[in-house]
């Protein structure tokens, strides 16, 4: 279990951490949402003490970071899968860790098995290793001391669709085996597929959070229908909130209710149903929308 | 519920993995030896650190070959060799001791090593260790180096091989070499980048120390207060170690003091706190 207490961390006048606090659960794969520069990564090295915190405290499995006795047997760490010495072999990073950690040596090559890293790849300098190769390493790394808690900053960068369904399934049995799994991300549709609960951040500070299920019931209701303006009129005297797309509405109400309204205005509907999929990225952009670089202004709504 | 049985399933599991678990269930702390060892694999198992090792050993030898080659006979004593071997040494071992702490930011490698031992100051004691460590190996190495091409160059020669060489010098040559590491130990604290630690002491030992010869020798005051602040030039005595006196020893130390230890002392103060990106 991870548990974050009102932690920021200010530079100079530049809050890069804003008061965040939340807890990630054992069994649980919470995924840890927001734009670039976010604050993602300041929190998860804070957790791990690479970065001090102003005020605020971060607990893994009960304790500060710093007081696990030999923390690569209980934390699995990858925070950045280029931090890593060019010229060492990729076999080599292993040994270290597992050294470190005083594990046996046969946990290398496990772990080489585990991630799919060939002998003649595992002998190569990282210097020669493509993202995905470093990001299995990394994983690997964080994995070696067959740890209860990881603590994972954007794993999927760099993978192909096919790492990332492998880590994804990884991460499933790991969490489902009681293991805690903390993972960043600034792509949606890579932690929607995997997350059970979310931490959604913005220019420092959380905006949403809860489990998924919880979250996308927030995302409403897709509806389409040929008579837009008839159900839009009927949405509007029932004093539901909603905004337009193209050629669909997305409505501030379950499913149940706009089909209610639909059928008393008699407007035939071709589709009704919450607003999943595309939903939850349309509450991260909403939610981020004031806190993120970009412009994306609501092109649609009214 | 299902997220009762759910949780219930997960209790069994976990139950079941601290089964599975329990000989660890509580690590033991990772002792210092563990830390040293490691960091004694790391400065050997790159390419850049197995080399500059190796180099102790290669460059001992050609500055020997070199004595052989082109010493007048007159001048084959082991002074002649210790001295030559000197010159790389200098070089060669306060770069080590740069690179082992200054690739921990350059190379980002302290993201691992400081989660996995999450005190640096034992990691950074550690690194300490084994710099001195490989100093003073090395150094024997090159000394027995020496002797050898004093030997054999006394062979060709035709004469009784020279030792003369006391042996308070050798510790003393042997210290002024460990002086320099902790030298380039201390400006890779304090730079945390390995360009800038390595230009800082070719500039701290080398251009710093022609400077201050040549302002002693034509300012009469910087000669009189030299031996008071002039680092490079009291850790030069070390060389002779035999011949120091009580005030040898105090001007060594109150410049090493000022030069050495206050701004290790800011830099590992720097080291501790530090955000490691």
């Amino acid at each position: 279990m991870i548990t974050v207490d009102s932690l920021t961390k200010t530079y100079g006048g530049f809050t890069a951490v804003d008061d965040v606090s939340f807890t990630a659960r054992s069994g649980r794969v919470t995924g840890f949402l927001g734009p670039n520069g976010a604050g993602k990564s300041t929190t998860m090295r804070i957790m791990v003490g690479l970065t001090p915190a102003t005020s605020g405290t971060a607990h893994v499995s009960g304790r500060r970071f710093a007081d696990l006795p030999n923390p690569g047997l209980e934390v699995g760490v990858l925070l950045d899968a280029s931090a890593q010495h060019a010229g060492r072999t990729g076999r080599e990073i292993l040994t270290i860790a597992q050294r470190t950690m005083g594990l046996p040596a046969r946990r290398v090559e496990e772990m080489l098995e585990m991630v799919s890293l060939t002998a003649d790849e595992a002998g190569r300098r990282v210097s020669n290793y493509s993202l995905g190769m470093r990001q299995r390493l990394g994983i690997a790394t964080a994995l070696l001391g067959d740890p209860e808690v990881l603590i994972l900053d954007e794993p999927a960068n760099g993978l192909d669709p096919a790492g990332i369904r492998w880590m994804r399934d990884l991460l499933r049995g790991y969490a489902d085996q009681g293991g805690t799994v903390l993972l960043s991300s600034h792509l949606l549709h890579e932690i929607e597929v995997i997350a059970d609960d979310l931490v959604v951040i913005g220019q420092g500070r959380i905006v949403a959070q809860g489990t998924k299920t919880e979250l996308l019931a927030a995302a409403g209701t897709l509806v389409r229908t040929p008579d837009l303006p008839t159900l839009a009129r009927a949405l509007v005297d029932a004093d539901v909130e909603f905004t337009r797309t193209s050629d669909a509405l997305r409505v501030e109400a379950d499913p149940d209710l706009v089909g209610r309204l639909a059928l008393a205005a008699g407007v035939p509907l071709t589709e009704l149903r919450a607003g999943d999929g595309a939903g939850l990225e349309e509450m991260f952009l909403e939610l981020t929308a004031d806190t993120q670089r970009d412009d994306i202004s609501e092109g649609a709504a009214a | 519920m299902t997220t009762l049985t759910l949780e219930h399933e997960h209790e069994n599991e976990r139950a079941h993995r601290d089964d599975l678990l329990v000989a660890r269930s509580a690590p033991a702390p990772i002792p210092m030896s563990r830390i040293v060892a490691v960091e004694l694999r790391k400065s050997f198992d790159t390419r850049s650190g197995f080399w500059l090792l190796a180099s102790v050993g290669i460059l001992a030898t050609l500055a020997t070959a070199a004595t052989i080659l082109f010493a007048p006979d007159s001048e084959i004593t082991y002074m002649t060799f210790g001295t030559a071997i000197g010159v790389p040494m200098a070089i060669i071992l306060p770069v080590i001791a740069i690179l082992s702490v200054t690739s921990e930011w350059s190379q980002r490698t302290g993201l691992t090593s400081f989660t996995l031992v999450p005190h640096r100051a034992r990691v950074v004691n550690a690194k300490l260790a084994v710099a001195v460590g490989v100093g003073v190996v090395s150094m024997l190495l090159a000394l027995g180096i020496g002797a050898l091409g004093n030997l054999l160059g006394a062979a060709i020669v035709g004469v009784d091989p020279v030792w003369d060489v006391a042996a308070a010098d050798l510790v003393g040559l042997l210290l002024f070499q460990i002086v320099n590491m902790l030298i380039g130990f201390m400006l890779g604290v304090l730079f945390r980048n390995s360009a800038g630690a390595i230009v800082g002491y070719f500039v701290y030992s080398f251009v710093l120390g022609t400077l201050t010869e040549v302002l002693s020798a034509t300012q009469d005051w910087f000669e009189r207060i030299q031996p008071w602040i002039d680092f490079n030039y009291t850790q030069g005595s070390l060389t002779e170690m035999s011949a120091m006196t009580a005030e040898n020893w105090a001007q060594l130390g109150v410049t090493g003091l000022v030069w050495l230890v206050l701004p290790l002392a800011v830099g590992l103060r720097a080291v501790l706190r530090s955000e490691v990106k």
